[in-house]
């Protein structure tokens, strides 16, 4: 330990008021919404997020802010705005409150806090709560540790008082208050009840990061347990008195509209209880799931598809290709690049397409959902907490704050959960609306019903010319983008559209990090009823992949090596060149490889984190091809938790992978043909390759994990492969020619 | 009436004999560890046990299960069962975790035929459930892990 006169010197005073205050402080009160979550509790088994470890935190004696509530049995609740969805965020706030709070990592435990915009918004996107774009420690960092600081100010002041000695003599560590000189000690619990009557600071002092003791060190998951028993509460596993499991028959194409059905043979199902038409299509309604399913086989549907979407993949592929021919909206334009590449040496040109993509999270989209005296009652693993609430209020025409909103874990999300439209919380609110409220109902989607009834990554074409000069340093990067725009018509519009440009459609190219004189990107977005969203790492999905191949491409007319021909383009960026130089080292860059085998090395910023794969695949004789090694370095500042970091780093690049190696999803006709996992296909574990991670030592501000890795696995591949077999690549999945 | 012993307990439910197992145990016996992930036996997470062996209980029907014994993840207590628990939590496996129930029950079979797998016996074994997250490096970890505690 520090002496205390060093640590009270060295730490940052920070605003408790910006960070904390909004929260209204309630000294002494049980949040807004516990009350209601432990009715919810009644009737739900125990050890959903909302209670992790399964235990009713015992009355609640000091809760200094919104964050944080401290029981007389030494339990501290860390209150958590974020979705957990298998990134880790609950263990990774948590982890920022006990840090400045001194409390041992056993006695924290987790909850998911209700809906509330003023209090749970995300600080990035002004009054909203919700998750995504990998911001749930960035944007927590110092809110969360502030939160701690607070409660942890409030229990030396109680203890100083009591104990009649100078709070600055009192020490913390682990749940415990010291006073050496008197020998006096107690722990968090005894002192709760005194705490809550101190007053809330106004300032309080924050660590350095030479101070922590819990921040960058591998604490354990909060939700490990609870998820290896299968206690684990998601969505798919609620169970309310009288409620009715709802599966819902859509349109066989985007844009259809239902003209008629016949529920005569469903009803005769055993079990049905209900047949409703809503706006997307038929629900059946039914006691369990079973029967809900079989009486929707037995539903017989018509659909007026007038309005219908008719095209195929390969139709709208053709479509974008012609279009990238032509002038799209001005992304960025440095330089000329038309007069730069009428004079270059050589030019190279390639055009390349990016299928549909399905989320495909292992739960699929469902949601719980109630009407009370009071308004409505959710049980969901909301990533949009907020917006959802909105449009459920809207659904039924009432107050936003009428919504409750009950979270709990979400099998994988990868984005889905937060959809713009709060398309299945919609759905699930006119059925019970349909029903006039009177049982609670449990949308389930099947497997089918998930892969088809909307929501993909755009299909997106990409033109790509460049110039090099007679020294082989490329002059000139002319770059077109066509793709659906995932923001137009959301809410998102006015933050994400600038000039008629989606940021998300261009991320990863509108700021190429290359020094090249002459920059030109433009981008087309057609727009069509295919319904699109963003999906893990959104824009760079594909503009990693078009950059970082192509850039391959052009050391390799330029007779450089990969790594070479990058360091001397990223001279200005110098935690791109980190990254790369960590994971070209570690992969052993440069040393030989057996025959039939490839390295490939790519690297891409996204989110404000900086990661470089390099992966080694061998080619087989029949044309196949394995990925057998992926070496991964990192720079997200300070890894909060270096081996949640790691699981990212390893199931974010797997994500990507499934894309580079299988996944696709394809319209004909306007019917999406793949339906389940054995033609939409994932990453299974034998194909998973061996992983390192490397983790860039820094002492900047947390950025984010849970999406970086995705998009520079495929074109390390497609680097790799390319060196085995002189191939180049201008698709996704990838192929090797025969 | 059909009657299935889960975890040792009688359940007697009044069900379809053409529902599958899967839904028997979430919708009537309310055991929820077990997850629906596709209903046609491609991702693995309603991996439970019937007489000791793993199966897909999204696609065997309850009747073919009345008469067995029926183990969930809510039910495992075998050594192979704990050790292989204890590891999953050492090495923090989960992400998500709605595919881990299935996991686990997939790899307690591996272990029981098979103390000590090899790479490719576990890729073999593990082949049929599907993790989204991506969690494959640790499933392997924790399955050796697992292996050497047994000894
Ligand atoms: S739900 Fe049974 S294998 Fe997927
Ligand atoms: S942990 Fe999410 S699917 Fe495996």
């Amino acid at each position: 330990m520090h002496n205390k006169e060093t640590v009270m010197i060295s730490r940052r005073l920070f605003l408790v008021k910006s960070m904390v205050a909004g929260a209204g402080l309630t000294l002494g009160m049980a949040l807004p919404g516990c009350s209601r979550e432990e009715a919810a509790q009644e009737s739900l088994p125990e050890a959903g997020p909302g209670k992790a470890g399964g235990a009713v935190v015992a009355e609640s004696h000091f809760a200094p802010n919104a964050f944080v509530r401290i029981g007389a049995d030494d339990r501290v609740t860390v209150i958590i705005k974020h979705l957990e969805m298998g990134q880790g965020t609950y263990t990774g706030l948590a982890t920022l409150v006990a840090e400045e709070l001194d409390a041992a990592w056993s006695q924290i435990e987790v909850e998911g806090a209700p809906a509330d915009a003023n209090t749970y918004n995300n600080l990035f996107w002004g009054k909203l709560q919700g998750t995504g774009g990998s911001t749930a420690i960035a944007n927590s960092y110092e809110q969360m540790r502030n939160a701690g600081a607070a409660a942890r100010h409030m229990l030396v002041a109680a203890a100083a008082r009591q104990w009649q000695v100078p709070a600055a003599d009192i020490d913390v560590q682990d749940g415990v208050l010291r006073h050496a000189a008197s020998g006096r000690q107690a722990t968090f619990g005894t002192l709760a009840e005194l705490a809550a009557q101190e007053a809330v600071p106004e300032t309080v002092f924050l660590k350095d990061p030479e101070e922590f003791r819990l921040i960058g060190t591998r604490v354990p998951r909060k939700d490990s347990r609870a998820k290896v028993n299968g206690s684990a509460l998601f969505t798919q596993d609620v169970q309310l008195p009288g409620m009715l499991t709802a599966l819902v028959v859509h349109p066989p194409r985007f844009g259809a509209r239902l003209k008629d059905f016949d529920a005569s043979k469903a009803k005769q199902v055993p079990g049905v209880v209900e047949v409703v038409g809503i706006p997307a299509g038929v629900a059946v309604l039914a006691n369990d799931f079973w029967s809900a399913k079989k009486g929707r086989d037995a539903l017989q549907v018509e659909w007026d598809e007038t309005d219908a979407f008719m095209l195929g993949s390969a139709e709208l592929v053709a479509q974008y290709r012609a279009l990238a021919d032509t002038p799209g909206s001005s992304v960025r334009n440095d330089g000329d690049a038309g007069s730069a590449l009428q004079s270059a040496r050589q030019t190279l040109q390639t055009t390349l397409a990016f299928p549909y993509l399905a989320h495909a999270a292992l739960e699929p989209m469902n949601c719980v959902m109630q009407r009370t005296p009071d308004g409505v009652e959710v049980w969901n693993g909301e990533q949009y907490q907020t917006p959802d609430q909105q449009a459920v209020a809207g659904v039924f025409g009432i107050a936003p704050e009428q919504v409750k909103i009950n979270m709990l874990y979400a099998g994988g999300s990868f984005g889905r959960r937060a959809n713009p439209h709060s398309d299945y919380l919609v759905e699930t609110a006119t059925i019970v609306k349909a029903i006039g409220g009177r049982a609670p109902v449990k949308l389930v989607r099947t497997r089918e019903d998930d892969m088809r009834a909307g929501y993909y990554r755009p299909l997106y074409v990409h033109k790509i010319e460049a110039g090099l000069d007679a020294a082989g340093n490329p002059v000139a990067w002319h770059h077109r983008i066509v793709g659906q725009s995932i923001a137009a018509d959301t809410a998102f519009e006015g933050a994400l559209i600038k000039d008629g440009v989606d940021v998300t459609s261009v991320e990863g190219v509108s700021n190429l990090p290359y020094a090249i004189p002459n920059i030109n990107v433009e981008l087309h977005s057609p727009v069509h009823p295919v319904p699109v969203q963003w999906w893990r790492s959104v824009g760079s999905t594909h503009t990693a992949f078009a950059v970082e191949t192509f850039i391959d491409r052009l050391a390799a007319a330029a007779g450089r090596d990969p790594v070479v021909f990058r360091r001397a383009l990223l001279k200005a960026h110098p935690r791109h060149l980190g990254v790369m130089e960590l994971a070209a080292d570690k992969a052993g860059w440069g040393s030989p490889l057996a025959p039939a085998r490839g390295r490939g090395i790519a690297v891409h910023e996204s989110f404000n984190s900086y990661v470089a794969q390099v992966a080694e695949v061998t080619v087989h004789a029949d044309k196949t091809f394995s990925v057998d090694r992926v070496v991964i370095a990192v720079d997200c500042g300070i890894a909060v938790n270096p081996d949640v970091v790691r699981a990212q780093m390893e199931g974010g690049m797997a994500f990507g992978l499934a894309a580079a190696l299988n996944s696709e999803l394809t319209l004909e006709q306007g019917r999406v043909v793949q339906s389940n996992f054995h033609d939409y296909r994932v990453l299974r574990i034998d194909e998973m390759p061996e992983v390192e991670v490397h983790i860039v030592t820094s002492t900047q501000p947390p950025t984010g994990v849970g999406e970086p890795a995705t998009p520079v696995i495929a074109p390390a591949v497609a680097n790799a492969l390319s060196a085995a077999t002189g191939q180049w690549f201008d698709r996704l999945p990838l192929q090797l020619s025969v | 009436m059909l009657t299935l012993t889960i975890n040792g307990a009688e359940h007697r439910l009044d069900v379809d004999p053409d529902m599958p197992l899967l839904w028997a145990i979430r919708d009537h016996a309310g055991l929820t560890g077990t997850k629906y992930g596709c209903g046609m036996s491609q991702c693995g997470a309603c991996t439970v046990h019937l007489d000791g062996k793993a199966v897909r209980s999204c696609v065997t029907p309850v009747s073919a299960a009345a008469g067995k014994s029926v183990t969930t993840i809510e039910g495992l207590d075998s050594a192979a069962g704990r050790a292989l628990q204890a590891a999953w939590e050492k090495l923090d496996v989960v992400q998500c975790g709605y595919c881990q129930s299935g996991q686990i029950m997939s790899a307690v079979d591996l272990l029981t035929r098979n103390p000590d797998p090899t790479d490719s016996d576990i890729t073999t074994a593990l082949s049929g459930n599907i993790c989204r997250c991506g969690t494959y490096v640790r499933i392997r970890a924790a399955i050796k892990a697992a292996s050497r505690a047994l000894g």
